[in-house]
């Protein structure tokens, strides 16, 4: 028996007087690939910045590989080795792809705050920033300034900043969102090859994708979890075929 | 002892008040269009040129009408002809627009009315001691700035709370994202907003200008005060600006009054250090001549311990 | 053997402009033999010093302040003030080092006010600048014992010992002192921006929730950005503190606050050179106007709100839209558009200048009706015909530059044009 990557206890938010997240209780175990699905406001954005610490919890609790990380800031969660992606792009926009990648490397080559050494210099960090760039092929357009990428290029870009730390738990909110047939397919197996090992957890819309890539699937109604389970057994629940994908397909 | 209390209760009355119309403006104009405007004390200082300038053609009353609608005009030129044409660099540029015309305007009012402060002096109508309380004369014209101001006052609560202008005004308060899908004329609101707010503090210039001194420094002096109540305040919040308005008109003006030092309360317990150096400087401070930092410490506080401000609802 | 000549001409490229600009620097006062031109180069040594310092916040971090003069003044300040213990032998630092002592000076404050102010960015930064300037500035006459109260501080450099040996008496062997910081402080100011710092405080910059997520404390990357920011402003108040011996408390006020914003805004803040150029430029016309014109300030103030309307990145943002024009070789097709606008603004300006300088000897000279001249020609400011000629000029300046920049325009879009296709 393995600590959980992620657990959470008892979690709610809320904002002002509407409750976004209603008691979540959720346990991800570490190394496998863990789908949130769920209809649009049900919270499943709201749920990811909880675990990220980008919003506060109203109360609950929030651990990461067994040690509390309840209402830590963003880049003391990510220290930790919690690496998250954004829905709508976040990247840095004026920066080349390679500076992105590049930039995503610092903190973990141990880099940190330093200013007394040169960027171009050190050997180490600019092969990690190549074999990366290799890794979700950019290499031909490294040289590019990020803001000016195709949109597909930009989700695996923002795919590659997020592993760059080499985080073991990976958050992915929406990763193929947007994206045709063809670069959804590409973008699964780079998600495929990159969280190789580590734990993941998505949020998405894509019901293939979904249940292509997830060993559970936790489905949030509401600001509630009103089940987790298998793939298989998700297909068979009725309750999430009446709540969710009824509708969807209807 | 009572008739300083009095005497200090209505001059920062009197300065809580003219702050208040300089920052009223000045928050609308804020919360409406995201611009911090650095000009808008230089708007304060053209009313009480306009006003003396007026005032040597055909007397003081119908500057008090004139001056500011002139200022109000050519805020909204700027507004229209400057700003617009920046907005699209960006609020940085917008905000650099405002400090060099705040810059510009000063040079211009030394050119064209001198160096020096001019003799804008308060009516003659209105030059008489009103009434005498505990020995001391109490000038009409005080009152009338009272009057004007709390008139002021009332006007814009009406405006805000009754005028079609008013609730839209609100919205964009309370929402400042949601305005432009309310489907409204918003360049044009924006061209009021600014005109109107520049009126305000020409208004206030016409009945401070010859309360304090007319001079081509009264923007740098005042502009800075101005930005400290309306963060003290809450940025955006009318209801803030004017509590934070009377509290620096009180903090400085009874400040003033009160001759103490550090070392003069250690003295009260028996203590006379004798230090040397910056010590030594620190504690013969005497409460009085805090009066030029008081209002960025306070600010500086305000910003770092609870950035909303007073009575702000958002962060700045 | 060719591949090694595009590599000798690679390092060329590469440390050319450095090497290139040592030599200018080493031989600018061969050429500036006046005392008042050389303090003037003196001058603008520091200001690219505190041009580019105010940069590294602007520019590289995003932080609009109000108040980056105090770490020059303090910085001025704690110079002198070491200046004189070692004048009363009390310590022993060489005078060539002395700078360091305002620099590190600064950057003890700039830590502290940096942790203070920096929490975010935007507004509340640039407010909490300006109370934290205005702060100081009101503080200074309240602490004679450090400020010096009306009169300032003053020292005596030549009581302190050179390590080179020099005197340091005449201002030309100030001007090298100055020039070896400054040359080395923009060798530093330039690396930084090279380093996991300097990277980083671009990002913050740009999308400070990103930053935050690949591990950065987007409050301490400003902090620490803003602390050698400080230390660069220090250097430059401590160099102004040797160069004129003396520092008053006007150096930490709101003047020399503003007086950086728009030099460095005017060089352009999105280019690591633009705050050099601005500092060259504004302050040769600070000095040089000053002497020509007492109306110098207005045309300054033109200068700038003209800057922020028509042209934001500034000069060095205008030098840059070029590079790829140039690369493609179509400045030809620029030039003759550039030529045709070049007359009406010249017009424009003249009729401005007249303005202006009629206005202000109308209201502010000694004897208004005392005969004025404005380029070689003596005339009366009352009489009406100067008058109209510069209405004249105004509006015939204004209505060609409106057709000029109509070309202007429409070569631009030609050029873009071409270099699309050529792209693609």
């Amino acid at each position: 028996m393995s600590l959980p990557a992620v657990k959470l206890t008892d979690v709610y938010k809320s904002f002002g007087k509407s409750r976004i997240i209603n008691r979540v209780n959720l346990e991800i175990n570490t190394g496998e690939r863990h789908a949130v699905i769920g209809p649009n406001g049900a919270g499943k954005s709201t749920l990811f910045n909880l675990i990220s610490g980008f919003y506060p919890v109203s109360s609950g609790r929030i651990e990461l590989k067994g040690r509390e990380i309840t209402n830590l800031s963003s880049h003391q969660i990510n220290r930790r080795g919690l690496s998250r992606s954004f829905q709508v792009t976040n990247i840095f926009p004026k920066m080349s792809v390679f500076e992105n990648i590049r930039c995503a490397l610092l903190w973990t080559t141990g880099y940190r705050y330093s200013f007394w050494h040169l960027c171009g210099r050190l050997k180490r960090l600019n092969e990690k920033a190549e074999e990366l760039l290799e890794k979700i092929s950019m290499t031909e357009r490294r040289h590019v300034p990020a803001g000016l990428l195709a949109y597909a290029e930009q989700r695996a870009l923002e795919i590659g900043v997020t592993i760059a730390g080499d985080a073991d738990v990976i958050l992915l909110d929406e990763p193929t969102a947007g994206m045709s047939r063809s670069e959804t397919e590409r973008a699964v197996s780079l998600i495929r090859e990159v969280t190789e090992s580590k734990t993941l957890i998505m949020v998405e819309h894509d019901m293939s994708v979904v249940f292509d890539l997830a060993d559970r699937i936790s489905v949030l109604v509401y600001g509630e979890i009103i089940t987790t389970d298998s793939p298989d057994n998700i297909r068979n629940n009725t309750r999430v075929q009446e709540a969710y994908l009824g509708k969807e397909s209807a | 002892m009572l008739e300083y209390i009095f005497f200090s209760t209505i001059n920062s009355l009197l300065y809580g008040m003219l702050l208040f119309m300089l920052s009223s403006g000045l928050t609308l104009i804020f919360s409406m269009m995201g611009i911090l405007n650095f000009a808008h004390a230089s708007f304060f200082m053209l009313g009480a040129y306009f006003a003396y300038q007026i005032s040597q053609f055909v007397g003081f009353w119908p500057g008090l009408v004139i001056a500011p609608l002139l200022v109000g005009v050519l805020g909204a030129l700027v507004e229209r002809y400057g700003l617009r044409s920046v907005h699209k660099h960006g609020h940085v540029a917008e905000l650099l627009f405002t400090v060099g015309l705040a810059y510009l305007i000063e040079e211009i009012v030394m050119l064209i009315w001198g160096r020096n402060a001019v003799p804008y002096q308060i009516p003659n109508i209105l030059d008489f001691a009103l009434v005498n309380i505990l020995g001391t004369d109490l000038s009409a014209y005080r009152v009338f700035m009272l009057v004007v101001s709390i008139g002021m006052f009332i006007f814009l609560f009406l405006v805000l709370t009754r005028s079609r202008i008013g609730l839209i005004i609100q919205a964009a308060l309370t929402h400042p994202d949601g305005v432009s899908t309310l489907g409204h004329n918003v360049p044009g609101v924006f061209m009021l907003v600014f005109g109107g707010g520049s009126a305000l503090a020409g208004l206030a210039g016409v009945i401070g200008g010859n309360y304090l001194i007319t001079e081509p420094s009264m923007a740098a002096h005042l502009g800075p005060i101005v930005f400290v109540v309306i963060v003290v305040g809450g940025m955006g919040s009318l209801t803030g600006a004017f509590i934070a308005s009377l509290l620096l008109g009180a903090i400085q003006t009874f400040a003033v009054g009160v001759q103490v030092s550090l070392s003069d309360l250690l003295a009260l317990f028996g203590l006379t250090p004798e230090p040397s150096g910056l010590l030594k400087d620190f504690l013969r401070i005497q409460i009085s001549h805090t009066g030029p930092i008081l209002p960025y410490l306070f600010m500086v506080l305000m910003l770092i311990f609870r950035p909303k401000g007073l009575m702000g609802k958002r962060e700045t | 053997m060719k591949k090694k000549d595009k590599k000798g001409f690679f390092m060329w490229s590469k440390h050319g402009l450095w090497i290139a600009a040592m030599l200018i620097v080493i031989i600018l006062p061969f050429f500036f033999r006046s005392g008042f031109s050389r303090s003037m180069l003196s001058q603008i040594g520091i200001a690219i010093i505190f041009a580019l310092s105010y940069n590294m916040l602007l520019g590289q971090a995003g932080l609009l302040s109000f108040g980056h003069a105090v770490f020059y003044g303090l910085g001025g300040f704690f110079t002198i003030h070491i200046l004189n213990t070692v004048s009363n032998g009390v310590i022993t630092i060489p005078l060539e080092l002395l700078p360091l002592a305002g620099g590190f000076g600064a950057v003890i404050v700039g830590l502290v006010f940096g942790w203070l102010s920096t929490e975010r960015a935007g507004t509340p930064f640039a407010l909490i600048s300006l109370g934290i300037g205005e702060l100081i500035a009101a503080s200074s006459l309240m602490f004679p014992s450090f400020f010096g109260g009306e009169q300032g501080i003053s020292g005596d450099r030549m009581t302190v010992f050179a390590l080179t040996g020099i005197r340091f008496g005449k201002q030309i062997t100030i001007y090298y002192l100055i020039a070896f910081w400054a040359f080395l402080s923009i060798v530093l100011m330039y690396l930084l921006t090279q380093t996991p710092l300097g990277r980083l405080a671009n990002a913050v910059r740009d999308n400070p929730e990103r930053a935050s997520f690949i591990g950065y404390n987007p409050h301490w990357v400003r902090t620490l950005q803003y602390a050698l920011a400080a230390f660069f402003a220090g250097i430059a108040g401590g160099l102004f503190a040797v160069n004129y011996e003396i520092v008053t408390a006007e150096t930490v006020g709101f003047i020399p606050s503003g007086n950086v914003l728009m030099m460095t805004y005017i060089g352009g803040v999105g280019h690591f050179f633009g705050p050099i150029l601005g500092a060259v430029l504004v302050t040769f016309m600070q000095l040089s106007l000053a002497n020509m014109t007492h109306a110098w300030l207005i045309y300054f103030g033109l200068l700038f709100i003209g800057m922020v309307i028509w042209a934001p990145s500034g000069i060095a943002g205008i030098i840059m839209l070029h590079e790829p024009v140039w690369k493609a070789k179509l400045m030809k097709r620029l030039i003759p558009s550039y030529a045709l606008a070049v007359f009406p603004a010249l017009i424009l300006f003249l009729g401005t200048v007249m303005f202006i300088e009629i206005s202000y000897h109308l209201s502010l000279s000694v004897d208004p009706t005392a005969p004025m001249h404005l380029f070689g020609i003596h005339f009366r400011a009352q009489s009406l015909f100067p008058w109209g000629i510069t209405v004249f000029l105004i509006l015939i300046g204004f209505g060609l530059l409106q057709r000029a920049i109509k070309r202007v325009r429409q070569s631009w879009g030609e050029v873009n044009l071409i270099m699309k296709k050529e792209s693609s």
